[in-house]
């Protein structure tokens, strides 16, 4: 089997289960427990928040542990709207790219009377600072852009919205799901006021996330319960699961260049040879991109259709057609990119890790250019296209 | 699994792929916006289907639904070709997941859309009503 859906989640770390282990058997104490064995889990938790810190700049009292990019996603959102709110400011800006789970949770916030606009990100699937500089008004609250894009890998200038944000004084959310742990985040140099994450898009386990809220941002509960995460999080803490999200993350900081460029290599042969394949083009800038990420759409054919064939010849993928998404419409990513209905159902997403061998590439290589044209042959898109009754647009 | 080896089957070796030519009735239903196309040729002789093939672009179910619905109406006379309805093709199939049925309409679809074309070719009379483009269920805006 050939696993290319790393941006869906990866493969757990045999030594990060080897660390987390322990936790999950013999030390099984409650962290808020004022024994020894539930203080001895307190030290673990408190030297774990104290690593996660680390790998991206920031203070260990400024982590917040959570059930992943979800929960950070709508927590950081709140918190900052709430702030807002108390001093009469409803204005968000996001993306038109972002994940559900902001997206989502600012569709809520729009019932509850705050305005949201969501940036262009144009045909390269990148926000434009100076668009971003335009939207900021008096009454914006927060501005959350995504790090990195889970569909077509885009990288946003982060660092440059970041100094934006600071010097107008609007709170900073960046969901960097997809980045951390594969390029390098520091909250201090950027500018990031908030900032979500999740261990298992790093080698780490499911399940368990952070995040980051600078010392001065005061957060709202989303679930109230014990005096857990200082406060701002009840539930008995996932002592196993923040070590995991630690070591994995410290490893993934550790090896940060080596992978990528493994990454980029392999990805850059996969793009070239599927860009081979007649109307075929990628999604996503080419250079600001996250090294693991290949995006491509082959006009004529739907994604689904290619993901089951592709999935019989032992191939994990993953695709933005609307069939995938259980939804009518494609991927809301792709549309946001210019890529028409058609196009965009049949888009194919490719994700390595740093398990990912050249072999696995050539294999991949020798078998799509097949499955898109047993698809095409079937298809009445393509009929068309051939006899010019509709025309080509990639 | 997200499908039933059934509807596996009928997606990894559909039946009856292809165009045929001279073909007596061509119906193409639905749109490449929402994601799914569906195209059926139907041969006619003695009022009954003699020969059916088609062409879809879509997902796994459109694809098994559409080989499924070329089964069951191949040899059939058309007044009960075209009484083929979508639960009768996933049924056959043994089943489809709830958020899946929207993919298996347009096999009904596509069966009366050709049908409709040979009526029309044939200037043979029908219910109008029946045969309404947008009464078929399939709304993809
Ligand atoms: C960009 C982005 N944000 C948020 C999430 C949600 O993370 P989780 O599944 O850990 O809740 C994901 C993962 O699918 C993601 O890719
Ligand atoms: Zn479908």
């Amino acid at each position: 089997m050939i696993y290319l859906d790393n941006a869906g989640t990866t493969r757990l770390d045999d030594q990060v289960l080897d660390k987390m282990m322990p936790y999950l058997k013999e030390e099984y104490g409650n962290a808020s427990s004022l024994h020894t064995m539930g203080q001895r889990a307190k030290e673990v938790l408190d030297d774990a928040r104290e690593r996660v810190a680390r790998c991206i700049n920031a203070k260990a009292k400024e982590i917040y542990f959570t059930s992943g990019g979800s929960e950070s996603d709508n927590q950081a959102i709140i918190s900052a709207c709430r702030l807002g709110e108390r001093k009469g400011k409803k204005h968000i800006i996001t993306s038109k790219i972002e994940h559900h789970a902001v997206l989502h949770t600012l569709e809520k916030l729009e019932k509850q009377g705050f305005a949201v606009t969501y940036l262009d990100v144009y045909e390269d699937g990148i926000v434009k600072v100076e668009d971003l500089k335009k939207a900021i008004r008096e009454d914006t609250c927060l501005v959350t852009i995504m790090f990195a894009n889970n569909e077509i890998g885009t990288i946003q200038p982060i660092t440059e919205i970041g100094k934006v944000c600071r010097e107008k004084g609007v709170l900073f959310h960046t969901d960097a799901v997809q980045a951390v742990g594969h390029i390098l985040v520091d909250v201090e140099k950027m500018n990031i006021d908030l900032l979500s994450m999740a261990a298992h898009k790093f080698h780490g386990p499911k399940g368990v996330g952070a995040l980051y809220a600078k010392s001065n941002v005061l957060l709202s509960n989303l679930i109230e319960g014990g005096a857990q995460e200082r406060g701002k999080r009840g539930g008995t803490e996932n002592v196993a699961g923040a070590v995991g999200l630690a070591v994995a993350l410290e490893n993934a900081v550790a090896d940060i260049d080596k992978v990528a460029q493994h990454e980029i290599a392999l990805r850059d042969k996969l793009i070239k040879a599927l860009l081979q394949i007649p109307h075929s083009a990628l999604n996503g800038d080419k250079e600001n991109r996250l090294p693991n990420n290949v995006n491509i759409c082959f006009e004529g054919i739907e994604g689904e259709s290619l993901l089951l064939l592709l999935d019989d010849a032992g191939i994990c993928a993953s695709s933005g057609s609307a069939c995938t998404s259980g939804s009518l419409d494609p991927s809301h990513v792709l549309l946001a990119i210019g890529r028409p209905h058609e196009v965009a159902h049949g888009s194919l997403r490719l994700t390595l890790s740093k398990h990912t061998t050249e072999e696995e590439i050539n294999k991949t290589i020798e078998i799509i250019p097949g499955v898109v044209e047993l698809l095409r042959k079937m298809s009445p898109v393509w009929d068309q296209l051939q006899k010019g009754a509709r025309k080509h647009v990639i | 699994m997200l499908y039933s080896k059934e509807v596996m089957d009928h997606f990894r070796n559909p039946r009856n792929v292809g165009e045929i030519e001279n073909a007596d009735g061509i119906g193409e239903v639905g749109n490449a916006k929402c994601g799914d196309i569906m195209r059926m040729y139907i041969k006619v002789e003695n009022n009954i289907i003699t020969d059916c093939k088609f062409m879809t672009f879509g997902c796994g179910s459109a694809i098994a639904t559409s080989s499924m619905a070329t089964e069951l109406i191949k040899g059939k006379p058309v007044e009960e070709a075209v009484k083929i309805t979508n639960k009768a093709v996933v049924d056959a199939l043994g089943g489809l997941p709830a958020h899946k049925l929207h993919c298996s309409v347009l096999a009904e679809e596509a069966v009366k859309a050709a049908v409709k074309d040979y009526y029309d070719k044939n200037g043979i009379a029908y219910d109008q009503e029946k045969y309404k483009q947008g009464t078929w269920g399939h709304d993809h805006n």
